[in-house]
């Protein structure tokens, strides 16, 4: 794929690689570079190393099987503060809210840009409005969402504070700002890997009768899906990691506190906490300075995570050419499509 | 599917996806309208000064919060610049040595690295990019910054500046630190695709000149990638500008304005960046004044984000003439 605009595909050359000359021959300032690039990947590789290994040693030295079950506890001492139950399922609901609405909306509009794209100059606008997305910090994203939330009219997404303002804080804010912020990584996923089809399957697909919206649902999207998947895995790890919007938007209890008596819904509007919130309300950052706690949530947190990272390398494994950091690129970048066509 | 039918299927599909695309059009606009309006009055009242010195901007913040106006001031009297230094420092520091040190890393992986190595640099550069800004944080909090406060400042150093300001390891130093250490797998990435990418003929013709591979992959394939090179700079300064969690924890909370006539102290001083003010102001949205000024500083967070994406895409189009996609 790498080498895709540059030669026909169908054909790859012969590449002989001669016998690699050793570097002794080099100028001496030539051989300090060299030396330097190997220096740098080993440090790459010692950092990730320190972090993991630091977060293992401090996770496994505080976590305990009972920090699971038990929801946090407001108490200054250690052993009475509870555990995180109520953060793991915050984070479970606010990634299953965020990414309910972004995987739709983010594959919907690719195949829009890339499949229909008319008029242009609004193709081209709307591309660019989603790497404006892409570039906008998360904080900005959280104030903005905290003030369309406020609105009387979402006031049924969140509750009614004491002076009957609405309060603007809620699993559903949270997870709709969070959905936002999960939109670019799925659009340029998809939007990458539909370029990729080759047009005669397009092609093939209306030879025989059928209509774009048919070839699109029926042919293009199943074609792409380890794609797809792949863009809302990376979607997801967004909002797993997330803080700033956490903070902002779920209030700042740190147990699940509902509003009224239905169920669910009742939950959803109302405010608790994350895995990330947690760990910045128990790190020295926070009000809760509880170090320990901290550790052993971030260790979770940072299991996640790794376990996400494995789910995208083994879904694109065997469709990426350009090696395993081309998901984590395409994710950056989200190609364009070529507008020559 | 019968043909009539999938001809106007076509067309309502048409339709609907680009009602969407209008839809997230308008959310944005509306997130950049509503971000201004609200941080006009802070502007309007400050004049330009908004971005100059002046004052403590923990003290102004204060007396915002507790609607007690500063002696001599207007309520919403505010002076953003020890923020607004703290924020390009950081940003500055951060990527310029996430660019010397993704550089390296990448032209290792793309030429160098045995295969071996290369299958573990890969993941481990992916892991780099996915560790969540608070599990950084926490690290730099709880474990680089006790170390560089008993390790690297004295404590004549503290109290030579213990008057101002006081040094406790959450500083300038860690802040860098952590903040290139995220930046840089995001840097690493979009360079080594770019590097990929540089046709191969180009450099064999290099290498059959006679020219070593060493000045062969400085003076074809990075320079050749150089508009990458640019823009995978313009998206990590894009990233740190907006890193406010990380920052909010390790950057030792105060807003103040480091000075770099302090000679080395100057690295252990502690700074405050725009976005992690945001976060830390955020309780306090419900007081106008207060919100006024917040949103004013997402409003400046807002404009350089948008002028760094374009400036990452003006980057990118001299490769499109050698037909390199990056």
């Amino acid at each position: 794929m790498e080498a895709g605009g540059l030669a026909p595909s169908s054909v790859r050359p012969v590449v002989v690689r001669p016998r690699r000359q050793s570097s002794a021959s080099w100028p001496l300032i030539d051989r300090v570079g060299y030396w330097l690039c190997w220096a740098t990947g080993i440090a790459l590789c010692l950092i990730a190393l320190a972090i993991v290994v630091f977060m293992l040693v401090k996770g496994i030295a505080y976590l305990r099987p009972a920090l699971f079950v038990k929801s946090p506890a407001p108490s200054l001492q250690q052993s009475q503060s509870g555990g995180f139950l109520d953060p793991i399922v915050g984070t479970l609901i606010i990634t299953a809210i965020g990414t309910l609405i972004a995987a739709p909306m983010g594959v919907a509009l690719a195949v829009w840009i890339s499949e229909y794209a008319r008029p242009r100059p609004l193709a081209r606008i709307v591309e660019s409005a989603i790497d404006v997305i892409a570039g906008v910090p998360s904080v900005v994203l959280a104030i903005f969402g905290l003030l369309v939330f406020s609105e009387s009219f979402l006031g049924f997404l969140s509750q009614n504070a004491v002076n009957g303002s609405v309060y603007g804080r809620s699993f559903f804010a949270a997870g709709i700002v969070m959905a936002i912020l999960a939109l670019p990584l799925i659009v340029g996923s998809t939007r990458e890997a539909l370029t990729q089809v080759p047009d005669r399957v397009r092609e093939a697909s209306y030879a025989l009768g059928k209509s774009r919206a048919s070839t699109i649902r029926w042919v293009l999207l199943p074609s792409i899906r380890p794609q797809i998947a792949s863009g809302i895995a990376l979607g997801m790890g967004r909002i797993i990691g997330d803080t700033a919007i956490i903070t902002i938007l779920l209030g700042v209890t740190l147990t699940t506190q509902g509003v009224g008596g239905v169920p669910v819904l009742g939950t959803l509007r109302g405010t608790g906490s994350t895995l990330t919130s947690y760990v910045y309300n128990n790190s020295p950052a926070g009000e809760g300075n509880a170090p320990q706690k901290a550790y052993a949530a971030a260790f979770v947190l940072l299991m996640v995570v790794l376990a996400l990272n494995a789910l995208v390398t083994r879904l694109t494994g065997g469709h990426d050419r350009g090696g395993q950091l081309s998901a984590l690129r395409r994710a950056l970048t989200g190609r364009r499509r070529q507008w020559s066509r | 599917m019968q043909r009539g039918n999938g001809r106007r299927e076509d067309q309502r599909t048409e339709r609907m996806l680009g009602a969407l695309a209008i839809a997230v059009l308008v959310l944005i606009g509306a997130m950049v309208v509503t971000v201004f309006v609200n941080a006009w009055p802070s502007f309007s009242s400050n004049g330009p000064s908004w971005f100059g010195p002046g004052g403590n901007v923990d003290t102004q913040l204060r007396a915002m919060q507790e609607s007690t106006p500063l002696p001599g001031h207007d309520i919403s009297y505010f002076r953003a610049w020890p923020l607004i230094w703290g924020t390009l420092l950081t940003t500055a520091l951060a990527v310029v040595l996430a660019l010397v040190v993704s550089i390296l890393a990448a032209v290792f992986l793309t030429e160098f690295a045995p295969a071996p190595v290369r299958r573990t640099l890969e993941p481990v550069i992916r892991l780099l990019a996915g560790v969540p800004s608070v599990v950084y944080g926490l690290i730099g909090i709880l474990a680089l910054a006790p170390l560089i406060n008993h390790h690297l400042i004295s404590t004549s150093r503290k109290q030579s500046v213990a008057y101002v300001v006081q040094l406790n390891g959450a500083d300038l130093t860690t802040a860098t630190v952590i903040l290139a250490v995220m930046i840089t797998p995001i840097m690493v990435a979009l360079i080594a695709g770019a590097l990929q990418s540089v046709p191969l003929p180009w450099r064999e013709g290099s290498v059959a000149l006679g020219v070593n591979r060493w000045r062969t992959i400085v003076r074809v394939s990075l320079r050749t990638a150089r508009p990458a090179i640019v823009a995978a700079t313009v998206l990590a300064t894009a990233r740190a500008l907006g890193e406010a969690i990380m920052l909010s924890m390790v950057s030792g909370g105060r807003g103040f304005a480091a000075n770099p006539l302090d000679g080395l102290t100057f690295l252990f001083e502690p700074v405050r960046p725009l976005a992690a003010t945001i976060v830390e102001q955020s309780e306090g949205l419900t007081i106008a004044p207060l919100a006024h000024t917040v949103y004013a500083m997402a409003a400046v967070l807002l404009v350089s984000a948008a002028g760094l994406s374009f400036a990452g895409w003006a980057a990118k189009q001299p490769l499109k003439r050698h037909g390199i996609r990056v």
